[in-house]
């Protein structure tokens, strides 16, 4: 019976069962806070330590989407070349606005950082978090953070992003749709464009647009700030 | 066409791990293979059509992913407990320094170089 649990499928199985979960309730409840994947990420860590399972073994079991992740990395190179046309005529503004984005998220990051004392593996794991997380991931593990806590500070980011955004822009005079939309997807990935979309369509397009663009910057910039600093 | 799409998609991972191999290692190779992918469709090399259905299946759902990499931190409790202050804080203020960079430095260039959209906000 055990060897059942702890197989390679009931590890998938916990995984996908936990996110369907969390799509069904977030249907219901509209809210950012019960976002599938917080739920997904909660209930696998609740019957993981109600059964006894560590860490290391449900790791292996689930090898496979950890995988997929390098595939959907590749994949969204189609999902920017498609967007492209959202670009057309706004270039200069879009590119400005996104690498000065990305600059300012690492270099904060570090800068804070330094602030609270923080250790390098912990600033390491933090700094490419307004990244989309299939790039944060691999780029927070490509200069010595843990991905786990990426993969939360990540998420954190897009909901923070999504719930006090809309209002901070609203409050500090940025009105065009355009900005809106950029800063959303800069700052918050897929959780702020999600929020962008609610906002209008101009909003949601640039957003999308920007979610990889910003991957490409911090990805870009990631080993020039650490080079620096 | 779902067998051309998961080949173009792997072809491209793979001469993306070996591109980020060529760099020293600092970019992952599956943001080069990103990178290259892209360069390829606006190029012309790659047919948008032959990787559409499965880039779209991959990125649709790729929430999912992330889970098994959140679910670590109930191995890194201890680290989370201690530094709890920082990592929130940091998370808050960064993220709203990257929305308001961002927002407004597209807005100011909108306003105030050109205006070939004239038709694109308020």
């Amino acid at each position: 019976m055990k060897e059942i649990l702890l197989s390679t499928p009931a590890m998938l199985l916990l995984v996908i069962g936990s996110y369907y979960i969390g799509t069904l309730l977030y249907r219901r409840l509209r809210s950012a806070w019960v976002h599938p994947v917080a739920v997904a990420m909660i209930l696998c860590v609740v019957v993981l330590l109600t059964l006894g399972i560590d860490y290391p073994t449900f790791q292996a079991g689930t090898a496979f989407l950890d995988f997929l992740l390098g595939p959907s990395v590749v994949a969204l190179g189609y999902l920017l070349y498609e967007q492209l046309e959202h670009l057309r005529g706004r270039e200069i503004a879009i590119f400005v606005a996104t690498i000065t984005g990305a600059f300012v998220g690492i270099a904060s990051v570090v800068l804070l950082g330094y602030f609270f004392n923080l250790d390098e593996a912990l600033i390491a794991s933090l700094a490419p978090k307004s990244a989309t997380m299939p790039i944060a991931i691999p780029l927070s593990e490509q200069s010595g953070g843990l991905p786990a806590i990426t993969a939360v500070v990540v998420f954190l980011t897009g909901i923070v992003g999504s719930i006090i955004g809309p209002w901070l822009l609203d409050k500090c005079g940025i009105t065009h749709p355009i900005a809106r939309g950029l800063a959303l997807g800069s700052a918050s990935h897929g959780i702020g464009t999600s929020r962008a979309i609610e906002l209008g369509a101009i909003e949601g397009a640039v957003s999308g647009l920007a979610i990889g663009l910003t991957g490409v910057a911090i990805s870009l910039l990631l080993p020039l700030v650490e080079w620096m600093m | 066409m779902i067998i051309k799409g998961v080949f173009a998609i792997l072809l491209f991972y793979v001469i993306g791990i070996g591109a980020s191999q060529l760099i020293g290692g600092v970019i992952p190779g599956s943001v080069c293979g990103m990178l290259l992918l892209f360069a390829a469709l606006c190029l012309g090399i790659v047919k948008p059509d032959n990787v559409r259905i499965v880039a779209r299946a991959l990125t649709q759902n790729m929430a999912v992913l992330f889970v098994p990499a959140g679910v670590g931190i109930m191995a890194q409790y201890d680290l989370i407990a201690q530094n709890w202050v920082g990592i929130l804080t940091i998370t808050i203020v960064c993220t709203l320094l990257v929305l308001l960079s961002t927002g407004g430095i597209a807005q100011y260039i909108n306003n105030h170089f050109k205006n070939n959209n004239t038709n694109n906000g308020k």
